[in-house]
C-alpha cells in the first residue's frame, strides 16, 4: 500500500465517524484536531475501525503517530506493508 | 391549615408516534382511524410487527451525534425540542439550571448491548472490539442525558425506570419536583427504543404474548375476542409542566392541570397484573385529585390485547367507574402498538385535545368485542362527541407490579 492509498483509508474512516464533516480539504500536514471536530472518543473510534477494518493494532503510547494525515501515511503504511497490503 | 401545594398545569407537548410526529397530526389520525403499524426485520427472529416512528431525526441533531447516540436519546431530544418550541418559553435566557428533565423509561441499554454483542460475534467474541460508547450509551440517565447535553440543559436529568407504567411517572415526577420547588421548569414523559431490541421481541414471544396478524394495521387490538397479544412499538412524548403562578406569569398556553396521580405496586407477580391494586391505584389518585369516579370523563386504559390482562383492567376499571353515566373509556394501543415507556406520556397526549373538541377516540380494531371487556361507555371504531370533557384519567402498568395513575382535568382559573 503507498502512503497516498494509507491516506485514503484513513480518510474512509474519518469520512464514516465525522459525517458532518468537510474532508475534502484536509491539510496532510496539519493536525486533524487543528481542522475539525474531533474529539478524544472520536479519535479512539479511528483506533478501532483500524483495528476492525484492516486488522492494525495501535498501542495508545503511539497514538501522537495519528496526529496528521502525513504521520498517520508514515506510521501506518509499514504496517498494511507487513500484513501484506 | 393546610399545606396547599402549587397547582402544575402542562404548557407544552412534544412528540413522536407511530402514526404521527406532533399532537395535531396523532390526533387527526387518532380520530380518523388511521394506525401505525408496520412490518420490521427483528434480529435472528426475522420478519415481526413493530410500531415504527418516523421523525426528522436531523431537525435537531448532527449525523454524528445520531452515530454517537442512543435512538432513546435521539427520541427525547426531538421530543424535547418539539415541547420546547410549543411551550413558546423564551428558553435561551431561561436558567438552564432551574430545569429539570425528567423520562421515563421501561428499559434501557438493551439495544446497545445487543448491538455490540452481535458486532463483537463478527471478531470471535474478541472484546477489544468492544466499543468505547457502549457506558455512556447504556447509562440508564442516557435518554435524559442526551436531552441535557443536546439543550445545554445542567438542572438535574435523569430517568425513572418503571417498566410500562414509566409515562406517566415521568409526570408524576415532575410534578412532584416542581412543588418541592427543585426546579421552575420541566421537560417530562417517557421514550421507547424498544423494537431495536430483539430480546424484548422474544421474551413476549417466549411468554405467547407477541401480537400476529396478516395486517400489521389489525393487530394490535385491545378488547377484540380475537386479540393475541402486544405489538411492541418506540416512541416519544415529553411535555414542559411548570407551576401555575409562572405559566401565567409569562401567557403561556395551558393544556390542562395535574389534578392527581398514584403510583402503587402489586407485591403480587412478576408479570401478572393485579386488578386489585390497579383498582386502588385508580381510587388513591381519584383520591388525591379530590375527585370522584363520576367527575371523570375519559379514561384511557393501558389495555396492550394480551389475553387475561385486558380482562383484568376492565375489572378493574368496572369496578370504580361502575355508575358513571359521562365516563367513556377508550385505548389508544389499537393504533400505536404498545409504546412501552412512552406508552402512559403518548396516551395522555392523544386524549389532551379532548377538552377542545369534546371529542372521545375510539379504540379501533374491534370487530368482535369480548363480553369480558365489554365496560359500559367504551368508545368503539368511531370517536364519539359528548357534552363534557373536564377530567381525563390515564392508567399505565407494568411488570413487577407498577401501577401508574394520572388524572388530567381541564384548566379553570
Amino acid at each position: 500500500m503507498t502512503k497516498d492509498e494509507t491516506k485514503q483509508a484513513v480518510l474512509d474512516i474519518i469520512a464514516d465517524i465525522a459525517p458532518d464533516e468537510d474532508i475534502s480539504n484536509l491539510k496532510p500536514d496539519v493536525r486533524l484536531r487543528d481542522q475539525m471536530q474531533l474529539d478524544s472518543m472520536d479519535f479512539l473510534d479511528i483506533v478501532m475501525e483500524l483495528r476492525k477494518r484492516h486488522g492494525i493494532e495501535v498501542p495508545e503510547a503511539d497514538y501522537p503517530q495519528l496526529a496528521s494525515l502525513d504521520s498517520c501515511a508514515e506510521y501506518l503504511t509499514p504496517k498494511f506493508t507487513a500484513l501484506g497490503k | 391549615m393546610s399545606f396547599q401545594p402549587p397547582r402544575i398545569v402542562i404548557t407544552g407537548v412534544g412528540l413522536t408516534a407511530p402514526n404521527g410526529n406532533t399532537l395535531s397530526e396523532f390526533r387527526k389520525n387518532l380520530l380518523d382511524g388511521v394506525g401505525g403499524i408496520e412490518k420490521k426485520e427483528i434480529r435472528y427472529m426475522g420478519e415481526l410487527l413493530a410500531g415504527v416512528c418516523h421523525y426528522d431525526a436531523l431537525k435537531y441533531q448532527t449525523k454524528k451525534e445520531l452515530r454517537v447516540g442512543t435512538r432513546a436519546g435521539s427520541i427525547s431530544i426531538y421530543c424535547a425540542r418539539e415541547a420546547v418550541a410549543d411551550s413558546k418559553i423564551d428558553f435561551a435566557s431561561f436558567a438552564k439550571d432551574r430545569i429539570g428533565v425528567y423520562v421515563g423509561t421501561t428499559e434501557h441499554g438493551n439495544v446497545e448491548t445487543e448491538n455490540e454483542i452481535y458486532a463483537i460475534s463478527k471478531f470471535n467474541y474478541d472484546t477489544k472490539y468492544w466499543s468505547h460508547y457502549h457506558n455512556p450509551r447504556t447509562v440508564s440517565n442516557n435518554p435524559a442525558g442526551e436531552v441535557s447535553l443536546n439543550l445545554g440543559i445542567t438542572g438535574p436529568a435523569y430517568t425513572i425506570g418503571a417498566a410500562c407504567a414509566a409515562g406517566n411517572m415521568g409526570l408524576i415526577h415532575a410534578a412532584q419536583m416542581l412543588r418541592l420547588g427543585e426546579v421552575d421548569f420541566a421537560i417530562c414523559g417517557g421514550v421507547s427504543e424498544s423494537i431495536h431490541t430483539f430480546g424484548i421481541y422474544a421474551g413476549f414471544k417466549s411468554q405467547n404474548a407477541l401480537a400476529s396478524h396478516a395486517d400489521p394495521l389489525k393487530a394490535s387490538r385491545p378488547f377484540d375476542k380475537g386479540r393475541n397479544g402486544i405489538v411492541i412499538s418506540e416512541g416519544g412524548a415529553l411535555y414542559t409542566l411548570e407551576r401555575l403562578d409562572d405559566a401565567i406569569a409569562r401567557g403561556a398556553k395551558i393544556y390542562g392541570e395535574i389534578a392527581g396521580y398514584c403510583v402503587n405496586s402489586d407485591a403480587s407477580d412478576y408479570v401478572l397484573p393485579n386488578p386489585g391494586r390497579q383498582a386502588e391505584c385508580v381510587r388513591k389518585a381519584l383520591k388525591s385529585a379530590g375527585m370522584a369516579p363520576q367527575d371523570i370523563h375519559i379514561v384511557n386504559t393501558h389495555a396492550t390485547a394480551t389475553p387475561l390482562g385486558d380482562i383484568q383492567e376492565c375489572q378493574a376499571i368496572g369496578e370504580v367507574f361502575a355508575n358513571c353515566p359521562d365516563t367513556y373509556i377508550n385505548n389508544t394501543k389499537s393504533y400505536i402498538g404498545h409504546c412501552m415507556g412512552a406508552a402512559g406520556a403518548l396516551e395522555l397526549a392523544g386524549n389532551l385535545p379532548s377538552f377542545d373538541d369534546l371529542t372521545v377516540h375510539p379504540t379501533i380494531n374491534v370487530d368482535d368485542l369480548d363480553p369480558q371487556c365489554a365496560l359500559p361507555n367504551l368508545v368503539i371504531n368511531q370517536p364519539k362527541t359528548v357534552g363534557k370533557v373536564d377530567a381525563i384519567l390515564n392508567n399505565s402498568f407494568g411488570m413487577l407490579g407498577i401501577n401508574s395513575t394520572l388524572i388530567v382535568k381541564r384548566f379553570v382559573a
